[in-house]
């Protein structure tokens, strides 16, 4: 279970989250939605001890990220962020191999073998496992760093808008795969996503946030309605009911 | 799965590096002897000693910064450990005059040089380094405002200075290998071998430091922690091999880059051998030209960036048209 308890994050006087307190339990699928700004990526970081917080805890099954070393929390939390650049010259299966580094410190085991080839399938990478990263597409890029993250076999995954670059065969694809990773793998998934009906078909529950604030949170059910999604985007939307998912037509 | 898509692989390439350093050192110990080959082979071994060694420690030094900068185009003496240096050899002549510093026991003056360069890195580390990647930019920044100050004070003393007296600053403002004591020779070379010791120990944290700081503390690195380490060793290596031979770090940037693009490899196991082969092959190669073809008609620096600057042009353009 991840808790996050009064936590605050602001530069100078601008407050970016405010005053934030959720408790996550462990498994399923978790969005986080919200408008541009509303602290979303902010929060994840702070959760994943990429960015300190300004006040308030966090901890993840009981062990506070402030405090915690680094290398323990790496076998239960991974956090992939939106813009990965590198200077560094990597194929895709370096890449992918890093995943492994928190168990073996860079020696790579039979395990870690078995764990790289499996992912770099699931993935559907093989065709470029030895090619360099700056000869890929950006959506290929993008699915070598999720491979990455899932290669390191945390409990809990936190992906920062992975769905950036992907078309829509791929996204609808990680999507799946997320999904199976969380139904069979029991892992927990958090995603902050932009498209509010790819979190309403995926997500076990939903978190909407605004101003730094979590304003909404639920089943799909209770967050995607007309009414909530006024309130946090400030659009309307007309919600419809397709195969028991619940689509918003925002587009008007 | 497809096979990696590398033009050698890295064995053979230190293989053909180490290769060609053995001719070049052999052919600098060997080449126009006259004389005594003991003395020859003493003299000329002591300057090779000393050239190996730099060599490794630019190297390295360049290498490890580039990494915890994720930046190829630095090099450590943007943290002005060369203006420094500078600084101290005038500052040295000004207050004792020439006479009095020559005359310095130079076990004494590599201990003085040495604590001030790594004490003055130290403090602007702990003073400034909060642990961001902004922290390390804010850190370069006032590195080379610093060095700027330094530059200038070392200058502005030049100038006040007894003109002969001024002759003899410039001439320790050159890199030379023609003067190294042979007891200084020894200590540098443990301290830069400790090191390198504990860089290669450290070797695979410097491949996941190189991935950027968040995909680092995702991987369980204490970046903050890994970096001022690498910060503390780059400023060691640097300030050793400085206060040996003068101020050297010019050829790091070219070395750094050449290893990179020659050894086509993330590991730090692959690169740093690769680089510090190339300082080695670059210093008495360079040596060479100089000495044998050029007869001492120049400086070491200008030969070595002549050649190697070519060098590195035709890689890269090679590489463009790949």
């Amino acid at each position: 279970m991840i808790e996050v308890r009064n936590t605050t994050k602001s530069y100078r006087g601008s407050i970016v989250v405010d005053d934030v307190s959720i408790s996550l339990p462990a498994g399923g699928v978790i969005s986080l939605i919200g408008p541009n700004g509303a602290g979303k990526s902010t929060l994840l970081s702070i959760i994943s001890r990429l960015l300190p917080a300004s006040a308030g805890t966090v901890t993840v099954d009981g062990m506070d990220v402030a405090t915690t070393p680094g290398d323990v929390l790496a076998r239960r939390l991974s956090i992939l962020r939106q813009d990965n650049q590198m200077t560094a010259r990597l194929t895709v299966r370096d890449l992918v191999a890093f995943g492994r580094y928190p168990y073996g410190k860079g020696r790579l085991t039979a395990e870690d073998e078995i764990h790289i080839r499996r992912v770099i399938g699931y993935l559907e990478l093989d065709a470029h496992a030895g090619r360099f990263l700056d000869e890929l597409s950006g959506g290929q890029r993008q699915r070598a760093f999720i491979a990455m993250v899932l290669c390191q076999d945390t409990d809990y995954v936190l992906l920062d808008e992975p769905l950036n670059n992907l078309d829509v065969k791929h996204a609808v694809a990680m999507m799946k795969l997320f999904r199976r990773t969380a139904d069979e793998f029991g892992k927990t998934v958090i995603l902050v996503l932009h498209d509010i009906n790819f979190a309403s078909c995926y997500s076990d529950r939903i978190v909407a946030m605004r101003d730094g604030r979590i304003v909404y949170e639920g089943p799909p059910e209770t967050i995607i309605t007309p009414e909530v999604i006024h309130d946090v985007y400030g659009v309307r939307a007309d919600i419809h009911e397709i195969d028991g998912k619940r689509m918003a037509l925002y587009f008007r | 799965m497809q096979p990696d898509r590398r033009l050698l692989p890295p064995a053979a390439t230190i293989a053909a590096l180490g290769g060609l350093t053995v001719v070049c050192v052999l052919l600098f110990l060997t080449l126009n002897a006259r004389g005594s080959w003991s003395f020859v082979l003493s003299f000329r071994g002591t300057k090779l000693a000393a050239m190996a060694l730099v060599g490794v420690a630019v190297a390295t030094s360049t290498v490890l910064f580039q990494t915890i900068t994720n930046n190829r185009i630095l090099t450590p003496s943007i943290m002005g450990f060369d203006v420094l240096y500078r600084l101290i050899q005038t500052v040295l002549v000004f207050q004792l005059g020439s006479a009095a510093v020559a005359a310095l026991d130079p076990r004494l003056r590599f201990g003085i040089e040495v604590t001030a360069m790594v004490a003055f890195s130290w403090l602007l580390y702990r003073w400034l380094f909060s642990g961001s990647l902004r922290g390390l930019h804010l850190l370069m920044l006032v590195g080379i405002v610093f060095g700027v100050l330094f530059r200038s004070l070392a200058s502005f003393l030049q100038r006040i200075i007894d003109p002969n007296e001024f002759l003899a600053v410039q001439d320790r403002l050159f890199a030379s290998f023609n003067r190294v004591d042979a007891p200084l020779l020894a200590l540098s070379a443990v301290i830069i071998l400790a090191v390198c010791a504990v860089v290669w120990r450290q070797a695979r944290m410097l491949d996941v430091l190189a991935l950027g700081r968040e995909a680092a503390i995702n991987l369980g690195v204490d970046h903050r922690r890994a970096v001022m380490l690498v910060l503390v060793l780059v400023s060691l290596l640097v300030s050793v091999s400085t206060a040996l031979v003068g101020p050297v770090t010019f050829f790091g940037l070219l070395v750094a880059n050449l290893a990179h693009l020659l050894a086509d490899s993330h590991r730090h196991r692959v690169v740093l051998p690769v680089a510090a082969l190339l300082a080695v092959l670059t210093l008495v190669g360079g040596q060479l030209v100089l000495e044998r073809l050029l007869g001492y008609a120049g400086a070491l620096s200008i030969v070595i960036e002549f050649l190697g600057g070519i060098f590195f042009l035709v890689i890269l353009v090679r590489r463009a048209g790949r």
